[in-house]
Parts: structure tokens; C-alpha cells; sequence
């Protein structure tokens, strides 16, 4: 059971989560940033996560070169088949990078620089949802190499997922600011969160029912005796956390909404990995297939072990440097 | 065929393109973080509020500059795969877990760090601060170390198998990560990053000392900066010089499309100084050289026997121009960095450092010299190891990914216009920052004057307080 391929799957999993949680409020603020009402709302929403995006976004490099390591035939096939959308997507990243920097750099320009920053927050979170979608849905393989055409990934079921991860992001960054700022701009971050929640908890829904009948082995596990029993905790949790969700934003409570929302983020998650396991590239090559040989997955377990706390440690260190509500004059721009 | 000879084309042309940006800002924040780390020191230990101003200064820019560096590093990150997938799944089990261990050690820390260091100050102690600011250095320099150990094994690969899909698989740890050129390639790299930064900083420092040699923070700024050019340029050329010793040994076809050297010398090999590599009739036209002095520099014997490209058969030759004369290119400035340095040795001895605008101009001209020296030695190296990925064991053209050239030409084509166009911006508001005059005392926005007189000073420069 805890042989090492499947550790490393585990702890893949892990980064990856903790990126889409991360840079998930990071980009879901770039995605409200023009609904935000004056330029120092702006100016603020952007100072609450410009001390810690770098290393959210870091996370997003260890999924890709943790993929490489441990399961390099995977990102060998996974890279070409979701071609298009890996490159808009980093370039999109680029886009929303530099802008932290050149929107205090140029303010006759600063208009060109939150757009930047809209549109890479937007487009990145888009192309994510779509190498999501087209994920779930399946790869081709031919040998050791993608096997389908150039748009393959391009169906109604990734658009959708696309749309989904927006409403998620969106969520994730207005509950974030919701937590961090105060005055007009928790208003806005309300009223924004409120309508995130209501598309992100129904995208949620069509996701989940349209993801079975795209294999009968994901409807197999949904949908059968006793697997049901096993996978019913899933949708059960989701129900309570949308509850939960919908109290914090109508009695605002600052301090709700923004961890249930990481933690229906987390549940997603895990009916995901129930659609997907024992697969890498779903239903195309398995974890064990994949896995590089156990030397360089252990050679690598020795320093994951070590310094993933360690580095978990750090970023708790400067969250809490940073932690509370946000002032307004602070900045060293 | 044609198509696949494209699209292997296009990718290598991507590659270099891509790579080619993002080392030029690795190069710069190397050096600059560490130059921030002294920076910060030294206010500590003098209270000198010099220090604190320059700090704050190359602060602004080293943000810029490394944010530019993260964006432009995941697009590298994510290209391995998109189009080099053959060689990912191939070499993957070797270099995906040094790559796992930069990020893991490096990357995490720097940008873990680097909010404190940015954001930092008056929200943590001045200690706590210094300590943010040194890891954000050494972060720096635990990536280069990593990475230049993936490049170094791709050009000299040891403590490797086969498995029985094609598979690099890792047999000794210890002999992949110190394979043989990566200390060599380590050493030259960090040298080099150091000096692209000393003299921009060195430049900037002379730029100002021309408006006006009486400003401290630009004298300051020039002379540590013309310290780093005396000592490390000289050093560099040492360094060089082992390299390029390990590269005979081990690449010695890189050696030889470097020296130009078509033919084999018998009886001792020329160097040549200049000269028009004719690659359709494998000769080099024009040529300009010192009888014997290659087989002195390589070999360390005048009479030294060295082989040309004629015992190599044509398709296993790198194109001989590119590398030649990139070559010539990184070690004609590296010349002009130690004549610099040693100059202002000179010039500090009969105390005219600050008051010698001639060279205050040559040293602004020699700004961006350093990331033309990383660049070309750079091309040397990886157009030098052609027609291999790993070096002797995997060619170029068997390790890209099953995409077409249409596909590959369109991302080459988007990846130009942002680049160009974001980094272009990027460069700009750097030169913007460089041009303000360091030090240069601030109204305080909006604030009124508190008090006059005595303190009027430290309230129009609040960063001569210690805290903020």
C-alpha cells in the first residue's frame, strides 16, 4: 500500500492542493480586481497577498517539477496533449507577475498594469480549470507518448470546468479579503463573495454530476453498492460546508468564510482523487507505470521529508508576520 | 522529415530564446542578493545610514528584477515537458530530482524570505530582518548550485544506467550531483554573476558620481564596486581557465569548434585570435594566430599534440561560428572587466577614484557587459554540446516532444511579443530606478512638518531612522 510511488502521488497531491488554495486567493483577487471600487481598494487588495504570492506560486513549480521527478512519463505525455493551455497558461502567470511590481513602478501606466493583472489572474485561472477538465476526462496514449490530436482538450466539459475554477478562485479571493481588509472594501469583497459562492457551490454540482458519465469506471465508484457507502462522506461534507459557508457571509463573520471555502476547495479535491486513482494520466497509465525507479523517489522522499515541514514552517512565519487586517499606508513601494 | 527537422528547430530556437531571457535575470539577482545581504550588514555593524539608503535602493530594483525571474523561470519549468517531453521521460529520473531539490531548498526560501525582506522592515526586528535578507541570498545560491549541477550533468553525465524503456536511471548520487564539470561550471557561474552585478552597480555608482562626485551613496556604491571588479574579474579568468581545461578533457569537440581549430596539430596547436569559420569546407578563413599558445593555455606544454574537428565526422560537429566566436566574445570582455578593475586600483592608489570622469564613463559603458559575457559564454557551452542533450548518450533530435512545427512556431511567436514587450517594460522601469539619484532627500507625502529645525532632516529622510 505505502510503497513509494504512492507516497509520491500523495504527497503531488498535496502541493498541488496547497498551490490551488494559495494562489487560488492570489489569482481569485486578480480576477475580482476591476469589480473593486476605487484605486485604493486596488491598491490595498493587492498589498494583502504581494508578501506571500511569490512563494504561493512556488508551490505551482514543485506540482511541475515534482511531476517530472517522480512521474516523468506522466508529464511527458500530460505536457504535449494539454499543449495549448500549459502555455497560455504560463504566459498568462507572467502577465499577473510582473504587474505586482510595474503597478507601483509606473503610475501614469497604472491602469495597463491592473488590466495585466486581471486578465493573466483570469486567463491563468481559466487554462487551469480547462487542464483540469481535460484531465478527468482522459488522455491518449500512444506507447510512451500523447496520442491525440491538437485539441483534444478543447470540449464542453473543460470550457465548463474553466468556468467552474473563475467562480472558485473568485471565492477563495474575496473570503481571503473579507479576512484581511476593512471598510468599503470588505463591503465589495462581501457582495463579490456572496455571488462566487452561489456559482462555485452550483458549478460544483454540475461538475460533479456530469464527471460519472464521462466513464463508466468514475460511475462505477459514485453509483455502486458498497463503494456509495465509501465515497458517500464526499457530497455529506460538501452540503455541511456550503451551510457553513452561506452563515459566515450572511451574519459576517470575517473569520468563516475563507477556510470554508478552503475546505470545499479540499473536498473537490478528494472526489477527484476518487474519480482518478490508481491512474496518473486517468485511465491511461497508472501511478505504478509512471513512477520513475524507487532510487530517485527515495533519493527525493529523503529531502521531502526534511524540508517540506521546514518550508511549511517559513510560510507559516511570514503569514504571521503579515497576519491581520491590512493597513492601508503600509508598503515599501 | 522536414517537418520533424523543424519542429526541432523551432524548439531549440524556443529553448534558447526562452533560457537566454530568463538567465539574464538570475544573473543580475545572484549577485544583487548578496549585494543587499552585505548592503544590510554592514548598517548593522557601522549605523552608517549610507548603507540603509543603498540598501533601499538596489531594494526597489532587485524586486523588479526577480519577479521577472520567477515568471520567466516556471515557463522553463513547464517547457521541459511541453516540448522536450522525450528527453523529460528519458532523463527525468536523473534530473527531476535535482530540479525537486532546487525547488524544495531554493526556490521556497528565496520567495518565502523574500516578503520579509521586501515588506518586512518594522514589522519584524532589524536581526530578524538581516537573517530574511540572508536567506533570500544564499537562496540564491543554493538554486544556481542545483541547477548548474542538472546542466553539468547533461554535458559531462556520470553515476547513470539504462533501464530496459531507454531510461536514465540514477546509480550513484554522489557521482550525478558532482559530476565532473559541475564545480568548474559552478565556480565560473557565480563569479560571473557577481561581476554582471558589480558593474551595473558600478555603473549606476559612475552615473551619478558624473552628476555629482560629492554624493555619498554613489561614491560608496562605486567603490565596492570597483573592489569586486579588482578582485573577482582576475579571479574569473583563473576560473575560466579551469574550466575550459575540464571541457578539453571531457568535450574536447566543444574545445576544438572554440579554438576554431578545423585541423589537428601535431606539433603543438595556435590560438586563434580572430579568423571566419568555414563550415561547407571545414576551414578557417583569415585566420589570426599565436603559433603554439592554444597547446600552451590547454595543455600547459608548447609541443602539445591537439586533435581538430577533422577526426569528427561532420554531423557530430556543433555549428563552429556560434561557438567560436560567442567565445571570443565572453573572454574579450572579460579582458575589459580586469583591465577595469586593475585601473581603478590605479586610480584608488593616487586617490582619484572619484574624481576621473573618463573612466566614470567607461564604467557606465561597461554596465551591461556582464550580461553580454553570461549570455555568449552560455552559448558557447550549450551550442558547443550540440547535436547532444545528454552529452555522448542522447541526441538533440531524439529528445523533443510529438508536437508539430505549427504548434511549436505559434508558442515561439507568442512567447517573443510578451517577452519583449513585459520584460522590455521591466527593463525600463529598472533603468527608470537607476537614473533616480540615491539618497536624494524626499518630501514626506502629505505629511506635515512636525518640527523644524534640529530634526527637520530626519524628518525629511526617515530612512536615516533606523526603524520605520
Amino acid at each position: 500500500m505505502f510503497d513509494l510511488p504512492t507516497v509520491w502521488a500523495g504527497l503531488l497531491a498535496l502541493a498541488i492542493f496547497i498551490y490551488v488554495v494559495l494562489d487560488g486567493f492570489d489569482l481569485g483577487i486578480g480576477i475580482v480586481f476591476p469589480f473593486l471600487k476605487s484605486d485604493s481598494d486596488r491598491d490595498v487588495a493587492m498589498n494583502s497577498v504581494a508578501p506571500v504570492w511569490d512563494g504561493n506560486e512556488t508551490w505551482l513549480v514543485l506540482g511541475g517539477g515534482g511531476l517530472m521527478a517522480a512521474f516523468p512519463l506522466a508529464y511527458a505525455v500530460v505536457m504535449p496533449a494539454l499543449y495549448a493551455p500549459f502555455i497560455i497558461m504560463i504566459l498568462a502567470l507572467v502577465f499577473r507577475g510582473v504587474a505586482f511590481e510595474y503597478r507601483w513602478r509606473d503610475k501614469a501606466h497604472e491602469k495597463i498594469w491592473d488590466r495585466s493583472f486581471f486578465f493573466g489572474s483570469l486567463i491563468a485561472t481559466f487554462c487551469q480549470g480547462i487542464v483540469l477538465g481535460a484531465f478527468v476526462q482522459g488522455i491518449d496514449v500512444d506507447g510512451r507518448a500523447y496520442g491525440g490530436g491538437w485539441w483534444d482538450w478543447l470540449t464542453p466539459f473543460t470550457i465548463t470546468c474553466g468556468i467552474a475554477l473563475v467562480a472558485g478562485y473568485a471565492l477563495l479571493g474575496t473570503t481571503w479579503l473579507i479576512m484581511k481588509t476593512e471598510g468599503e472594501l470588505r463591503e465589495t469583497a462581501y457582495h463579490h463573495a456572496k455571488i462566487s459562492a452561489f456559482a462555485t457551490l452550483g458549478f460544483v454540482g454540475v461538475v460533479s454530476l456530469w464527471t460519472p458519465f464521462l466513464s463508466p469506471e468514475i460511475a462505477e465508484r459514485w453509483f455502486t453498492f458498497p463503494q456509495l457507502l465509501f465515497v458517500l462522506p464526499v457530497p455529506t461534507l460538501t452540503a455541511i460546508l456550503a451551510g457553513l459557508l452561506a452563515w459566515g457571509l450572511f451574519t459576517r463573520k470575517d473569520q468563516v468564510a475563507f477556510p470554508t471555502s478552503i475546505g470545499l476547495f479540499a473536498l473537490c479535491f478528494a472526489g477527484l482523487g476518487i474519480g482518478i486513482s490508481p491512474y496518473i494520466v486517468p485511465r491511461a497509465i497508472t501511478i505504478q507505470e509512471a513512477a520513475a525507479p524507487d532510487s530517485s523517489l527515495f533519493f527525493m522522499l529523503i529531502g521531502a521529508l526534511i524540508l517540506l515541514p521546514v518550508i511549511i514552517g517559513y510560510t507559516a512565519f511570514t503569514y504571521w508576520v503579515f497576519r491581520g487586517k491590512v493597513d492601508p499606508d503600509a508598503g515599501y513601494h | 522529415m522536414f517537418e520533424a527537422l523543424d519542429a526541432v528547430l523551432l524548439a531549440r530556437i524556443q529553448f534558447a530564446f526562452t533560457v537566454s531571457f530568463h538567465i539574464i535575470f538570475p544573473a543580475f539577482s545572484i549577485g544583487l542578493a548578496s549585494y543587499l545581504m552585505v548592503l544590510e550588514g554592514l548598517w548593522l555593524k557601522t549605523e552608517n545610514p549610507v548603507y540603509l539608503r543603498l540598501f533601499k535602493y538596489w531594494r526597489k530594483i532587485f524586486a523588479v528584477a526577480f519577479g521577472m525571474g520567477v515568471v520567466s523561470g516556471i515557463v522553463m519549468s513547464y517547457q521541459f515537458g511541453t516540448n522536450w517531453s522525450v528527453f523529460s521521460d528519458k532523463a527525468g529520473p536523473v534530473i527531476g530530482p535535482l530540479m525537486a531539490y532546487e525547488i524544495l531548498t531554493a526556490f521556497f526560501l528565496e520567495a518565502g524570505f523574500l516578503g520579509v525582506m521586501l515588506f518586512g522592515l518594522g514589522r519584524v526586528s532589524n536581526t530578524l530582518h538581516f537573517v530574511s535578507t540572508i536567506m533570500v541570498a544564499f537562496g540564491t545560491l543554493l538554486s544556481a548550485t542545483w541547477i548548474l549541477s542538472v546542466n553539468s550533468w547533461m554535458q559531462t553525465p556520470a553515476g547513470f544506467g539504462i533501464n530496459e524503456v531507454g531510461q536514465f536511471v540514477p546509480e550513484n548520487w554522489m557521482e550525478i550531483i558532482f559530476n565532473p564539470s559541475f564545480p568548474y561550471r559552478l565556480v565560473h557561474m557565480v563569479l560571473a554573476a557577481y561581476l554582471t552585478t558589480a558593474f551595473v552597480v558600478g555603473a549606476v555608482g559612475a552615473l551619478h558620481l558624473l552628476r555629482n562626485r560629492q554624493n555619498p551613496e554613489a561614491r560608496k556604491m562605486f567603490s565596492m564596486a570597483m573592489w569586486m571588479a579588482a578582485i573577482v574579474a582576475p579571479l574569473q579568468v583563473v576560473a575560466g581557465d579551469f574550466h575550459g581545461i575540464n571541457t578539453y578533457e571531457h568535450q574536447p569537440v566543444k574545445v576544438m569548434a572554440m579554438e576554431g581549430h578545423y585541423d589537428s596539430y601535431p606539433e603543438g596547436a595556435p590560438l586563434y585570435l580572430f579568423g571566419i569559420p568555414d563550415e561547407e569546407n571545414q576551414e578557417l578563413d583569415y585566420a589570426i594566430g599565436i603559433p603554439k599558445l592554444s597547446s600552451l593555455i590547454i595543455k600547459h606544454d608548447l609541443d602539445a599534440p591537439m586533435k581538430g574537428l577533422d577526426t569528427v565526422p561532420d554531423e557530430l560537429q556543433p555549428p563552429v561560428p556560434l561557438v567560436f566566436w560567442s567565445f571570443r566574445i565572453m573572454v574579450g570582455i572579460g579582458m575589459l572587466m580586469v583591465l577595469i578593475g586593475l585601473f581603478s586600483l590605479f586610480l584608488r592608489w593616487r586617490r582619484k577614484l572619484y574624481n576621473a570622469p573618463l573612466f566614470h564613463r567607461a564604467a557606465m559603458l561597461m554596465g551591461p557587459s556582464g550580461f553580454v559575457a553570461v549570455l555568449a559564454g552560455w552559448i558557447t557551452t550549450e551550442v558547443g554540446r550540440q547535436p547532444y542533450t545528454v552529452y555522448g548518450h542522447l541526441m538533440t533530435s531524439d529528445s523533443i516532444a510529438p508536437v508539430e512545427a505549427p504548434a511549436v512556431a505559434a508558442s515561439l511567436f507568442a512567447f517573443i511579443v510578451v517577452y519583449f514587450a513585459l520584460f522590455g517594460a521591466g527593463t525600463l522601469y529598472i533603468l527608470k530606478m537607476m537614473n533616480k539619484t540615491p539618497g536624494e532627500i524626499r518630501p514626506l507625502p502629505e505629511t506635515p512638518t512636525r518640527t523644524a529645525g534640529t530634526t527637520q532632516l530626519a524628518a525629511q529622510r526617515p530612512d536615516v531612522l533606523p526603524a520605520e
